[in-house]
């Protein structure tokens, strides 16, 4: 039997980078750099102007550490949030067929190419004080969460979806005729083999939550200390010329970011691995 | 009968998958499900497996009506043509997978699987992911996770119709010799009749959702029911609006009982061979002769020979309806 292939083995593969490749890279990292590196190292810079000891005082001010727990607790929340009902919507989109999946399909992208402002008045129209079905989320925490789900539905659908439709079915039938339950497929087969899209839109989500502005800034009142997320409290403090303490705000914000993404990262390869 | 299946019907939508299939199939045999695509041959043997629901008629496995069993408790390997490789998994826990569903002890899976992946000569890559396998291998590690949960009987659904040429002859060879090593009833489904003639012991032809004829490769030959399964199971010709095997046709120099005139239109030698299309009565015909009788006759375009079929030749028991008041 001649041995396996492994993948990427192939002779000269490497070596022949030529010119245009070179050339292509070039332009990718200085594109990279200035659309992205350059703002924010002026950020990180910003944040340490004032020196470490500083930096430590804008985020320890008790106003800004309660709002960052806020923000990166509900980004938790909404993410792992996601990550369930997104999995089930994309399930009942790509498996199930009913009447008005279309209109369903379509409705999906809608939070998301909605003006966020606009999300925002919607909410507020349907949850503020006058709110016509009697339930009143304004000002509140859990309105918030609602907020922050509303804007980031689409996430982890569309990145299952497509994965979920790719699936290869025989797997399913192998296992099904191996003795596996419906149950045990899905565990063992289906959501393995889904695990990087659920992670990936998971952390789309969070990203997402962390940084949300414009439907929260209605639905929420700005409590601090209550209902106070992390960008308002930045453009709060820029509106106070607090320049420094807002740069350090959104520094540690990058930096939660940054270890999202690349823990992530790590889950998928150990995944893959398994 | 380690599977009998009865009256089976099965449409989707308006199309007659399958139209009151009856076949039995032997305890311990090779079984081909041959036939051109569409014609019900895959649809059969998911029936079979539990895959697909028959709109009537009954599944019996080992004696035991499995009609409405689900694939899980049927106890039968099913072999996918793309190989339906757990691509998460390694060789070895794909092919754990089964034992590992029904608990077995650690260490009973692992000397079986050890044992499986000899089978299959992949015990060197137990610990590979199916993508760093080629198809061949990747199949073998398909039938290695059928085998291992000792099913009652291993369907293959073109098995090799993934795979280039050279790789489907060798595992052909290797399939028939794992079944006189296992003798696990076995069915497979090919469009391949040579592949089908060379591996099974017994042939179920099927088009249009029906069995046109059961056999072992010989008498399905010698034997065929008619033109459909002659023209399916090997190359034909008409002579007189009859169909005949080329290689049953005499070419003569002169009249003779029973011949007709032909002209030739062209000879093509082919090796050993020689290929010969003639014009009888405005209608082709073309003849398989040796290169000994083709340059005896003097064969060459524009001749005139004689051509008649021998007395031994092939004729299907049924022949077609179209056929016109014909010589034999």
């Amino acid at each position: 039997m001649p041995p396996a292939p492994r993948p990427g083995s192939a002779p000269g593969q490497r070596t022949r980078a030529g010119a245009g490749t070179a050339l292509g890279l070039g332009f990718a990292t200085l594109y990279m750099s200035i659309i992205v590196l350059l703002p924010l190292s002026a950020i990180v810079w910003k944040a340490h102007q004032a020196g470490w000891s500083g930096f430590w005082a804008d985020v320890t001010t008790p106003e800004a550490w309660s709002t960052m727990k806020l923000t990166i607790l509900l980004s938790i929340a909404v993410a792992l949030t996601n990550i369930v009902m997104g999995t089930l919507i994309a399930w009942v989109l790509v498996r199930d067929s009913f009447p008005g999946k279309r209109v369903m399909d379509v409705l999906i992208d809608l939070p998301f190419a909605l003006p966020t402002i606009v999300a925002g008045l919607v909410l507020l129209t349907l949850y503020g004080p006058t709110s016509p079905i009697h339930v009143t989320l304004a000002y509140t925490r859990p309105g918030v969460f609602v907020a922050l789900l509303f804007v980031t539905l689409p996430f982890c659908v569309r990145t299952v979806q497509p994965v979920l439709i790719e699936l290869d079915r025989d797997m399913e039938e192998a296992a099904a005729s191996l003795g596996a339950s419906r149950i045990t497929i899905f565990r063992r087969i289906v959501l393995p083999n889904l695990m990087p899209a659920i992670l990936a839109g998971g952390a789309l989500s969070f990203a997402r939550a962390l940084s949300e502005y414009g439907s929260t800034v209605l639905i929420s009142g700005n409590i601090p200390f209550k209902t106070q997320v992390a960008s308002v409290h930045i453009f709060n403090q820029i509106e106070n010329d607090n320049v420094t303490g807002a740069a350090a705000v959104a520094t540690v914000l990058l930096g939660v970011s940054l270890i999202v993404l690349l823990a992530i990262g790590v889950i998928q390869r150990w995944s893959v691995r398994r | 009968m380690a599977i009998d299946v009865s009256h089976i019907d099965k449409r989707f939508g308006d199309f007659v998958a399958l139209d009151d299939v009856t076949v039995e199939i032997a305890d311990g045999s090779l079984t081909a499900l041959l036939g051109p695509s569409g014609g019900g041959k895959s649809t059969l043997l998911r029936v079979i497996a539990g895959l697909e629901q028959p709109d009537s008629g009954t599944v019996t496995i080992n004696g035991n009506d499995a009609t409405k069993l689900p694939p899980q408790r049927r106890n039968v390997g099913f072999v996918f043509q793309h190989y339906a490789a757990f691509k998460h998994m390694s060789v070895f826990r794909n092919v754990a997978f089964g034992l590992e569903i029904r608990k077995r002890p650690k260490r009973e899976i692992k000397q079986r699987v050890q044992e499986l992946l000899e089978l299959v000569h992949l015990e060197a890559f137990a610990d590979r992911l199916p993508s760093q396998l080629s198809g061949g291998q990747r199949q073998r590690m398909a039938l290695a996770r059928a085998l291992a949960v000792q099913p009652n009987v291993l369907l293959l659904d073109e098995p090799f119709g993934a795979l280039d040429a050279q790789v489907r002859k060798e595992l052909r060879v290797w399939l028939r010799r794992l079944h006189d090593e296992v003798h696990v009833t076995t069915v497979f489904v090919t469009h391949d009749q040579e592949e089908a003639m060379d591996v099974a012991d017994e042939i179920v032809v099927m088009a249009g959702g029906r069995i046109e004829q059961i056999g072992s490769p010989d008498e399905l030959y010698e034997r065929p029911a008619n033109d459909f399964v002659m023209s399916f199971l090997g190359p034909v010709t008409r002579l007189n609006g009859r169909l005949v095997r080329p290689h049953d046709l005499e070419l003569l120099a002169s009249a003779a009982p029973g011949a007709v005139e032909a002209s030739v239109v062209r000879v093509v030698r082919l090796g050993f061979e020689v290929r010969v299309e003639l014009l009888v009565n405005g209608s082709d015909v073309w003849v398989q002769v040796t290169r000994d009788s083709s340059e005896r006759l003097e064969l060459h375009s524009g001749s005139t020979v004689y051509v008649r079929a021998s007395e031994t030749a092939i004729r299907p028991a049924v022949p077609s309806i179209a056929t016109p008041a014909a010589s034999g």
